[in-house]
């Protein structure tokens, strides 16, 4: 599969950044916020141009494959059907300062990607894109080669999926440390040592795996 | 694309000192208490008043690490003490507050100092105050949304009708004491979230962005946004500021020798609750080097802040000094080094950078 079309459920600051290394990647970017794409319209003029501010339904059903990057406590406003048999990205992550107790929402064994999975059963998520500071994010992109490359962790079920997300990381800037099934990507979660991480691939995978 | 238009003369600039009372120590490590933090604050604020340095703005937290919950009433009592600085929050955080007592509590500052208040409104990055005041944290765009609105309303000092969801209805109340100057001067703190910044601009109110992590130019756009939003919404863009954290010492090897420590101990706890992991040297220093930390000696310090303050286009500086368990004493020189020799050398560097 080729990947043309990037779309970007959430316009805060990390969708933003997501849209603006997608957008410097050459991909054609569908991004929503919460409610009306008007509301987020002039945001993505400036801040990530040459993206489109569109429903979140429209995002969803125009893109290759979509991100997420809404705070994880409001994962019910996803539009599941229009996800229906997409390749889903989880960038989120349970964040205290937003979301409340984690506990709330999700259960307190599960990982926080498994339980989106298990949300959006007719979609096939992935774990990426999640553990490094969005500004982290925005600053450390680099072209492929460049030996200061950091690396992204990802996880996720599908061996086909996951080298899909591993494309489509590589392409805006960063290398890649694979993680085996969703189930793995707990690791990345706050709380967890691969949080907050903003590494090279080498340092990741030895940080990640002792 | 917006050039230096804000940037006219250095007579415009602003320089400012900002802290969240975090806990110093004395000379031999000792920590100081909370009350004894809150008087050390206004005895730094005495000093920054006496070098002429332009605001001091004080945050609102409500946890152990920070000794200031109730920033305006630590501004009332720098007010009486002193003659021309600013007296700002940094930030108050107006979700989990009541408009109507935060126009009084700010209203009663104006007039203690003259008219020196500042109310710089704000998410501020902690929620704390929350669960404390009865707030759900789930509730928190339509607080802020409904209260900013409000107080927006109060700010012309005229009989408010106001109904909502998240206070109780006012017909035609009238809020006092009323300022000698007719208006409480506001701005609103933004710590990247697109949607603030609009919202600053929607009310017309000045905007002040906080860059805690990240090199500063990744705002550039944002101060873009806001002007554009402005233009588009038929508001005022006034002059935009910028807050972030510093340490001026005698030289670059004595400042990062102070402030590391300091600083590890400061992101240590907090990112104990938020789950990320110890702050590394590694990051330290990047973040000295390609960030937006203002650390080392008055002249690196004073270029790194006029680089900051072109490429943004900002003509406001606050430093947040004195984070972390640092000794009064370093506070102390830290703000003196910013008044007597960053401050004139940043106003010279951006005058001969036009």
């Amino acid at each position: 599969m080729n990947i043309h079309s990037i779309g970007i459920l959430g316009a805060g600051k990390v969708g933003i950044v997501l849209a603006q290394l997608a957008r410097h990647a050459g991909y054609e970017v569908y991004i929503a916020g919460s409610t009306d794409p008007k509301k987020i319209a002039l945001t993505t003029k400036i801040l990530a141009p040459g993206a489109h501010a569109v429903s979140k339904e429209e995002a969803a059903l125009k893109s290759d494959i979509v991100i997420l990057a809404i705070p994880l406590s409001k994962y019910a406003s996803l539009p599941k059907a229009e996800l229906a048999g997409k390749l889903v990205i989880d960038a989120m992550n349970y964040w205290d300062e937003i979301d409340g107790p984690r506990s709330d929402t999700v259960p307190e064994l599960e990982s926080s990607s498994e339980f989106i999975q298990a949300f959006l059963d007719q979609s096939r998520v992935v774990k990426a894109l999640s553990h490094m500071g969005y500004h982290e994010l925005h600053d450390m992109a680099r072209p492929a080669g460049d030996a200061a490359r950091k690396a992204i962790a990802i996880a996720g079920n599908n061996p086909q999926d996951v080298a899909l997300v591993e494309r489509l990381v590589n392409s805006i800037g960063f290398n890649t440390v694979i993680l085996g099934d969703l189930a793995k990507g707990r690791v990345l979660e706050p709380g967890h040592s691969g949080f907050g991480a903003s590494l090279s691939a080498d340092q990741l995978r030895s940080y990640l795996t002792h | 694309m917006s050039t230096s238009k804000s940037i006219k003369k250095t007579t415009d600039l602003r320089f400012g000192i900002d802290t969240f009372g975090d806990l110093p120590t004395s000379d031999d490590g000792k920590l100081f208490s909370h009350a004894a933090a809150i008087r050390q604050v206004v005895e730094e604020a005495i000093l920054a008043d006496t070098l002429g340095i332009d605001i001091i703005g004080v945050g609102e937290h409500h946890r152990s690490d920070f000794s200031i919950s109730s920033p305006e009433t630590v501004l009332a009592g720098i007010a009486t003490r002193t003659k021309n600085i600013k007296l700002a929050s940094a930030v108050t955080v107006l979700s989990s507050d009541d408009p109507v007592r935060v126009f009084e509590r700010f209203a009663t500052v104006d007039a203690l100092s003259n008219g020196r208040a500042q109310v710089i409104l704000g998410r501020g990055s902690f929620t704390e105050s929350f669960p404390l005041f009865g707030y759900d944290l789930r509730d928190y765009e339509v607080l802020f949304e409904e209260k900013v609105g409000l107080f927006a309303k109060l700010l012309d000092e005229k009989p408010v009708n106001w109904k909502g969801t998240t206070r109780a209805e006012l017909k035609d109340a009238d809020v006092f004491p009323k300022t000698d100057s007719g208006r409480l001067d506001v701005a609103v703190g933004v710590g990247g979230s697109p949607e603030s910044v609009i919202r600053a601009a929607r009310y017309g109110f000045p905007l002040v962005l906080a860059i805690i992590g990240g090199a500063p130019d990744r705002f550039a756009p944002y101060v873009e946004l806001y002007r554009q939003a402005a233009e588009d919404l038929g508001t005022e863009a006034h002059p935009v500021g910028m807050h972030s954290p510093g340490l001026v010492a005698e030289t670059d090897e004595e400042a990062k020798r102070l402030a590391w420590p300091a600083f590890k101990t400061s992101w240590d706890r907090i990112g104990r609750t938020r789950g990320w992991p110890p702050y590394t040297k590694e990051q330290f220093d990047y973040e000295i080097e390609n960030g937006s930390l203002y650390i080392g000696s008055p002249e690196t310090v004073a270029k790194k802040i006029a680089r900051a303050m072109k490429v943004l286009d900002v003509t406001r500086f606050d430093m947040v000094y004195g984070q972390g368990p640092q000794k009064a004493s370093v506070r102390l020189k830290s703000i003196e080094l910013y008044g007597k020799e960053v401050i004139p050398r940043v106003k010279e560097l951006l005058a001969k950078s036009k």
